[in-house]
């Protein structure tokens, strides 16, 4: 198991957000996080990489607990966020956005470079210099999963990539997300687009109100339109 | 011609150091938004670590090499503060974060004194800039000239670093979304100590670099932290090219300044600092900031109006007090007028921070104001005591409606910076303006009529103002401009929406905040019997800001009751060690460590945690509130 999440319960001051959410990713699958507009899907994501600073519950990465280490240990350890609010560095560069993400190479992950990833997203390469302000949303989106990727993870929580993207440009997602599995890369992602999580998922979950209540193959998704009704607006 | 070109010169080589403070101050909060106030502390000990390794070592080497040395000591020095002290308030309201470090200020003003004696020390003069060069017969220090190529290399070089190193790109990004730069697996804590490391290496290396041209003194803290908050104000907070413009244009407008006003000369300094205020409020090459975090206004009690067993409690407080000249000496009473007259001082300001949510860290400018125009009114046109109290105060109230004009265009940081700066020039110009304010041996004499001149009589007289001040107060925060106040300070977006001005509200009650401190200031006069420039002073301010910030800001009483506490155990700490400031800083460094809510704050929530019922009512508040700081 690449990563293990049980009994996780987030706060924000005073309001329960989360209750008991668990969840697995195996190595080098891709698992949707399905649910509607606040399920909770961000919290969870921001639960695991430790930004929320009021949770309990057991985060297994990799073989080792992290339930209790700060952020940037987390990250380090190979667990790459990408952020739903992109949160690119606007005063700065392409390329120096993508060098405050860069670490390491890691023994068990695929190791990304500047080119790789300028073939990988080939509008970034032709706008290295541009400051991360004059970019478009769809160029911003491949420059924030490109700026996480620099961190060489073998784990990426993408948080609704597809928001707000032209046709287009979720085509070239999807190319560029298969193209990361294909490379080793395992991934959570969240969406409310069923459509987008198709193209890319082994597996999904579905969240409704803090609780997961779904877990599945997108086949016995697929056979069970009461709950995918119920629970994800279509 | 010459002369000109000579005095601009000159300008430019104070410019150097003054670039090197700001510069430090402006990389420090871009990264960890704490405007450090200890900055100057940590310029003066880098002129006094390197006046000492000057002296020591000799020969070129030494001198230069102990310039270095003395910048990176100090820098050494601000990592273990960063690391023991500002880790522990990176999240406190940036008012707890400004008292701490001017904590610390005031305790490095009190150890430099213990280590390097009181008096003036002058410093070895550079090797190889000794002499003066002739320029068109004026002459020039030579080692002017090395600053003045020094000023814009240290540009060159930070901007170097900024710009081509991995640490630059990191820093920079940290400075627009440091919670990302986390996210992205950099660990922050290291970042932060390193950029707090380097802008104090900066200010060190300022200071180190003046030893050849002033002599080192302990008051050089406060003088540079000043200028340097004028600097960047104007340049724009954040920005380092916008300090090395600003440094240069507030050096150049003080050696020309000095031409026009000999003794006011601040007066132009002051003069462009407002243009720039009206024109570009967040300074020259500054970014406009998101609306500021809040000082801490959001109550966690709302206020309400007393209970009739509490308006019992009140009177029978107020009778108690009445009889302190029954049961006490003469000192005691005095001390007893003195209290009395912080009392009001501190409610004028608890006033406009708690239900304002305006931080002013120069307050005592106003209460100073007060004191001089009863001096004034008694000394020169003979006014009979009651006049003078009644028309001394609005000198306090005309100051107040000059600088809050300036001031309330700013929120946060920036207006405290800026109150500082207005307080510190009203006590320059009371400081130097001689002929008429007596200088710094101010003016003497102000003794109040006879019937007021009993110690009794006098307490009654402050006593019975202070509970009319304090009865006053009350009346406004439950008045439609108190709501429109308090609803300007929670959501300044919501409330200009509905058609509240907000800045005239806040413009109002910073002119009723500065009168009330004059009434204070004017009770003082006579109280002493004299005015010195110490009463528009910034240690007064901070006092003020301690009595609140000990009583509690987010509580009702608090300004009284920290007020009473904490001018009574100053009092009794002055009599008790000649280290009065060491006392007072590490006490303001741990009261912001230890007890953010103040003795009332922390006594009502350990009444809370008694009381079941009352305690869920104000974590309902506490959602409130954050769902108010959400929905901004
Ligand atoms: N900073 C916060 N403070 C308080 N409550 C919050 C905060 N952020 C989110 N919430 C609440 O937590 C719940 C879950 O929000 P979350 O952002 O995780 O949902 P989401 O599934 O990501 O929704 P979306 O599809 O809109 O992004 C929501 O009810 C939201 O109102
Ligand atoms: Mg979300």
């Amino acid at each position: 198991m690449k990563l293990s999440v049980q009994g996780l319960n987030s706060h924000y001051g005073p309001a329960h957000i989360l209750f008991d959410v668990a969840l697995e990713v195996g190595e080098g699958e891709v698992v949707a996080l399905l649910g509607r507009n606040g399920a909770g899907k961000s919290t969870t994501f921001r639960s695991i990489v430790g930004l929320v600073a009021q949770r309990s519950g057991r985060i297994v990465f990799g073989g080792r607990d992290v339930s209790d280490r700060p952020t940037h240990e987390i990250v380090r350890s190979g667990l790459g966020y990408v952020p739903e609010e992109r949160r690119i560095f606007t005063d700065l560069s392409v390329e120096e956005n993508l060098e405050v993400g860069r670490q390491p190479q890691r023994p068990n992950a695929p190791y990304w470079t500047c080119e790789k990833l300028f073939t990988l997203f080939p509008n970034l390469g032709e706008m290295r210099h541009r400051a991360g302000g004059r970019m478009s949303g769809g160029e911003q989106q491949m420059l924030t999963i490109a700026r996480t990727l620099m961190g060489n993870p073998s784990l990426v929580l993408l948080d609704e990539p597809s928001e707000g993207l032209s046709p287009k440009i979720v085509e070239q997602m999807v190319a560029a997300i298969q193209t990361m599995k294909r490379e080793g890369v395992s991934m959570i992602v969240s969406e409310q687009n069923l459509h987008f999580a198709r193209l890319i998922s082994d597996r999904a979950y579905i969240i409704e109100r803090g609780r997961i209540c779904f877990g599945g193959t997108m086949a016995e998704l697929d056979a069970r339109p009461d709950i995918r009704d119920a629970h994800l607006s279509l | 011609m010459a002369f000109y070109v000579a005095q601009f010169l000159t300008g430019l080589a104070s410019a150097a150091s003054l670039f090197l403070v700001a510069s430090g101050l402006s990389i420090i909060f871009g990264v960890t938004r704490i405007v450090n106030f200890a900055h100057g502390a940590f310029y003066m000990l880098g002129a006094y670590v390197a006046f000492t390794l000057t002296e020591y070592f000799s020969g070129a080497f030494g001198f230069w090499g102990g310039i270095v040395a003395a910048a990176l000591a100090v820098a050494t020095l601000g990592v273990l503060v960063e690391i023991v002290l500002l880790r522990r308030i990176y999240h406190a309201p940036e008012l707890f974060q400004l008292l701490a470090t001017f904590g610390l200020t005031l305790m490095v003003e009190d150890l430099v004194v213990l280590i390097w004696g009181p008096s003036d020390l002058l410093g070895r003069r550079a090797p190889g800039f000794k002499g003066a060069v002739d320029f068109f017969g004026q002459s020039l220090p030579s080692y002017d000239l090395f600053l003045i190529v020094l000023g814009p290399a240290v540009l060159g070089i930070l901007w170097l670093l900024f710009q081509r190193t991995r640490w630059g790109v990191l820093v920079r990004a940290a400075t627009q979304d440091r919670d990302m730069v986390a996210a992205l697996g950099v660990n922050q804590k290291w970042l932060f100590t390193s950029v707090f490391a380097v802008g104090v290496f900066l200010a060190a290396l300022g200071g180190a670099l003046q030893i050849p041209r002033d002599a080192v003194n302990h008051a050089m803290d406060l003088r540079i932290i000043v200028d340097v908050f004028v600097v960047v104000v104007i340049g724009g907070l954040g920005s380092i090219f916008g300090a090395f413009v600003a440094a240069v244009l507030v050096s150049e407008l003080n050696a020309f300044g000095i031409l026009i006003f000999p003794k006011i000369s601040i007066i132009l300094v002051f003069l462009v600092m407002a243009v720039v205020l009206i024109v570009r409020p967040w300074g020259l090459f500054g970014k406009r900031e998101a609306p500021a975090r809040r000082t801490p206004g959001l109550t966690v009690n709302p206020w309400r109006p007393l209970t009739s067993a509490e308006r019992l409690a009140v009177c029978i407080a107020l009778l108690a007090a009445a009889a302190l000249p029954v049961i006490g000496g003469n000192y005691a009473v005095t001390v007893g007028s003195e209290i009395a007259i912080f009392v009001i001082f501190a409610i004028s300001l608890h006033f406009l921070m708690a239900v304002g949510g305006l931080a002013s860290f120069g307050h005592a400018a106003y209460f100073g104001l007060g004191a001089y125009g009863v001096a004034f009114l008694a000394k020169m046109a003979g006014l009979p005591m009651i006049a003078c109290l009644l028309l001394g105060p609005l000198l306090g109230c005309l100051g107040a409606a000059v600088f809050g004009f300036f001031a309330v265009q700013l929120s946060g940081v920036y207006f405290a910076m800026l109150t500082l700066a207005f307080a510190q020039i009203v006590w320059s110009v009371a400081f130097q303006w001689v002929e008429v304010t007596g200088g710094d041996n101010g003016i003497l004499g102000v003794w109040p009529e006879r019937w007021a001149s009993s110690p009794s009589h006098f307490y009654w007289l402050s006593l019975g103002i202070a509970a009319l001040a304090a009865a006053g107060l009350r009346i406004l925060v439950f008045s439609p401009f108190g709501f429109a106040l308090r609803a300007m300070r929670d959501s300044p977006l919501r409330s200009e929406a509905v058609g509240i001005n907000g800045k005239r509200v806040q413009w109002t009650a910073f002119v009723i905040s500065g009168t009330v401190a004059g009434v204070a200031g004017a009770l003082f006069a006579y109280l002493k019997g004299s005015v010195f420039p110490d009463n528009l002073g910034i240690p007064l301010s901070v006092d003020a800001l301690v009595m609140v910030l000990l009583g509690g800001v987010e509580t009702v009483s608090g300004g009284i009751v920290g007020a009473i506490v904490y001018k009574a155990l100053n009092i009794w700490l002055v009599s008790q060690t000649d280290l009065s400031k060491l006392v007072l800083g590490g006490f303001i460094v741990l009261i912001v460590v230890a007890f953010p809510k103040g003795i009332v704050g922390t006594l009502e929530m350990i009444r809370h945690r008694h009381g079941g019922g009352s305690s869920e009512a104000s974590s309902e508040t506490r959602l409130m509130g954050s769902r108010i700081e959400t929905a901004e």
